[in-house]
């Protein structure tokens, strides 16, 4: 799978190497002037800041149970409030955004390529194979993500590995249906035509001529897909699904401050949900502004 | 038609079908053995295998599916393990309970995501579509209840207009329920409208761009009359049909909602039978639910294709 890390090294059109990259620097260029796009990476940037080196940034020990002030409303003290067994909100925040950045995107990553790979299968040999496949394709999207992953979770218990896995296999469907469809476009063009005519293996023009040429739609997908795994990840936690209780966490850090709400206590609930709203929409905005510039 | 219908029932009885397996499996195989999970670790072999032979889990897998459907589909979806009832009566009050929650978030994001929708496609690229493109797209990807949360924060904390919970008391009146509705209701209303809005704007712009809104444009009618005549009512077709889709979507964000607010459907059904390991409720609320996805989406495509004399005609050669 090495080529797909430099796509222009396949390209359709071998006499003009130059076209992709350029193509490429295009887009790149038309991104970073996109105000979406750039809003979208700072909001991102500054969870992955978070979850690199939380630790470091958190005023306070997020698990020190600080048990004179319980639900302590913001003060100089607790900048965001204090928990039910008063430790530091706006320390369990930061930290918080470590569990939720190591599942979704590997949850993601599992999708993207499996999903990809099944995509280019079934749009490369259609016939009784893509039948068979896009029918459980459409029997699994039948159920929507939050329910199946809610079934699988409580079949195989909660864990890291149980979530990534999950997530990812969730995920396979939709993406292989976006590759196919791509895939169908590309299938009847010249180049593959061409490389079919060489006698070139199915597997290499499969890998080698088309997956370069339908990266645009796979990225676009990759970036909100990546999305729609934190919105899963953070509801199954919230549900009481999450990888580890033990640990800071967005969702499990709401649904435990939850009951406190009619008491008045909306910072050990608001916080946390402020951080899941400003990372899902920092990805989305990446990922609408991507889609953008694949159009043009 | 005929053969277009007979088409598209078959595609759906096969989906259908792998669907079952599909949660047959989820439910009734990944878990493992049944006896060990409901005695525990400690409990005596002998006393497992007797369990498992008295439940009917020792038999080959493809047995106990078949048995398994073959009730189902007489209704008989057997006992729960958490209520001791039939899981098909708390089935039932479930669904009439989600349906009525629904039915209300479609009643008011349907027409309010169409006009925004519209709006934005003849605002093409300007400020104002931004603004309901960008912020209907950000309130359709945060998770459920992050917005009811705020919507919660904000109304019945804050403010103190609406109630926390959506039960209302028993016994009160039409008006006093609905009132309880409103938070939820709102909050899947907040998640849909994005979604709808864009599939309207996409399929306005798409028609705004057409030749024959040219032509019309060109022969002199005026803007209004062409919007109303030529754009919408190509452009809308296709919006009813998407909104059909979206029931699976929105199902699944009711687990979310109708926990967030205690709100006794079928989310909360399933939420429930989750947390309990109630494998018997949990199979059959998991495929009532992908049936009513299937079922709705059927009629999306039946009626699209009733309402489009394109399709109808094509179809008729």
């Amino acid at each position: 799978m090495t080529i797909v890390e430099d796509p222009t090294t396949a390209v359709a059109i071998p006499a003009r190497p130059d076209q992709a990259r350029v193509a490429r620097r295009e887009r790149l260029r038309l991104l970073l002037r996109s105000p979406t796009f750039v809003i979208g990476c700072v909001l991102f940037g500054a969870w992955v800041v978070c979850a690199l080196f939380g630790p470091v940034i958190a005023p306070q020990d997020p698990q020190f149970p600080d048990v004179l002030n319980k639900l302590a409303p913001p003060s100089s003290e607790h900048l965001f409030g204090s928990d039910r067994l008063g430790r530091d909100v706006l320390s369990r925040v930061i930290v918080g955004a470590r569990s939720v950045l190591i599942i979704a995107p590997l949850a993601t990553l599992l999708g993207t390529v499996v999903g990809t790979a099944v995509g280019l299968v079934c749009g490369y040999y259609g016939g009784l194979v893509d039948e068979v496949i896009m029918r459980l394709v459409d029997a699994i999207l039948a159920i929507p993500v939050i329910i199946t992953a809610l079934l699988a979770v409580v079949a195989l218990g909660p864990s890291r590995r149980t979530l990534i896995v999950v997530i990812g296999f969730l995920f396979t469907p939709i993406i292989a249906k976006t590759v196919r469809a791509a895939v169908l476009g590309e299938a009847q063009l010249e180049y593959v035509q061409a490389a079919r005519l060489r006698n070139e293996r199915s597997p290499y023009v499969m890998f080698a001529e088309i997956l370069p040429n339908v990266m645009g739609p796979v990225i676009v997908e990759f970036t909100v897909r990546l999305g729609y795994a934190i919105f899963a990840v953070a509801t199954l936690s919230f549900l009481g699904f999450g990888a580890d209780p033990s640990i800071p966490d967005w969702g499990h850090d709401i649904s435990e401050n939850y009951q406190f709400i009619n008491g008045g206590v909306w910072w050990a609930v608001l916080f946390p949900s402020l951080a899941i709203a400003t990372l899902i929409v920092g990805i989305n905005l990446i990922a609408d502004a991507i889609a953008q510039t694949f159009d043009r | 038609m005929a053969r277009f219908l007979l088409k598209r029932l078959g595609l759906a009885a096969i989906t259908l079908f792998l669907l079952s397996v599909i949660v047959f499996v989820g439910s009734q195989v990944l878990p493992g053995n049944v006896a060990r999970r409901i005695l525990g670790p400690f409990a005596d072999q002998a006393a497992v295998e007797n369990l498992n032979h008295d439940l009917g889990t020792d038999r080959p897998l493809l047995t106990q599916y078949w048995d398994w459907i073959t009730h189902f589909l007489r209704g008989d979806m057997g006992d729960s393990l958490a209520y001791h009832v039939p899981v098909s009566t708390l089935i039932g009050d479930a669904l009439v309970n989600s349906l009525q929650l629904a039915a209300l978030a479609f009643v008011l994001v349907v027409p309010l995501a169409i006009l925004g929708g519209v709006i934005a496609a003849l605002k093409r690229d300007r400020a104002v579509d931004r603004v309901i493109t960008l912020g209907g797209l950000s309130l359709t990807v945060v998770p459920e209840f992050v917005t009811g949360i705020i919507l919660i924060l904000v109304f019945a904390l804050w403010l103190d207009v609406l109630p926390v919970s959506a039960s209302a008391p028993s016994g009160s009146g039409p008006l006093t329920e609905i009132k309880y509705l409103i938070l939820p209701a709102l909050t899947l209303v907040l998640v849909l409208f994005g979604y709808i809005a864009r599939i309207t704007r996409a399929g306005t712009i798409e028609a705004l761009d057409a030749d024959y809104t040219r032509t019309a444009l060109l022969k002199g009618l005026p803007r209004r009359t062409v919007i109303s005549r030529h754009v919408l009512r190509n452009s809308l077709l296709p919006t009813i049909a998407v909104v059909a889709t979206q029931t699976g979507f929105m199902i699944g964000g009711l687990v979310v909602i109708e926990t967030l607010f205690n709100y006794p459907g079928m989310g909360r059904l399933i939420f429930t039978a989750a947390t309990q390991k109630d494998f018997p409720l949990l199979e059959s609320a998991v495929l009532i639910v992908g049936i009513v996805y299937l079922v709705a989406n059927l009629v999306a495509d039946l009626a699209y294709s009733l309402l489009n004399p394109r399709i109808r005609y094509a179809t008729a050669e």
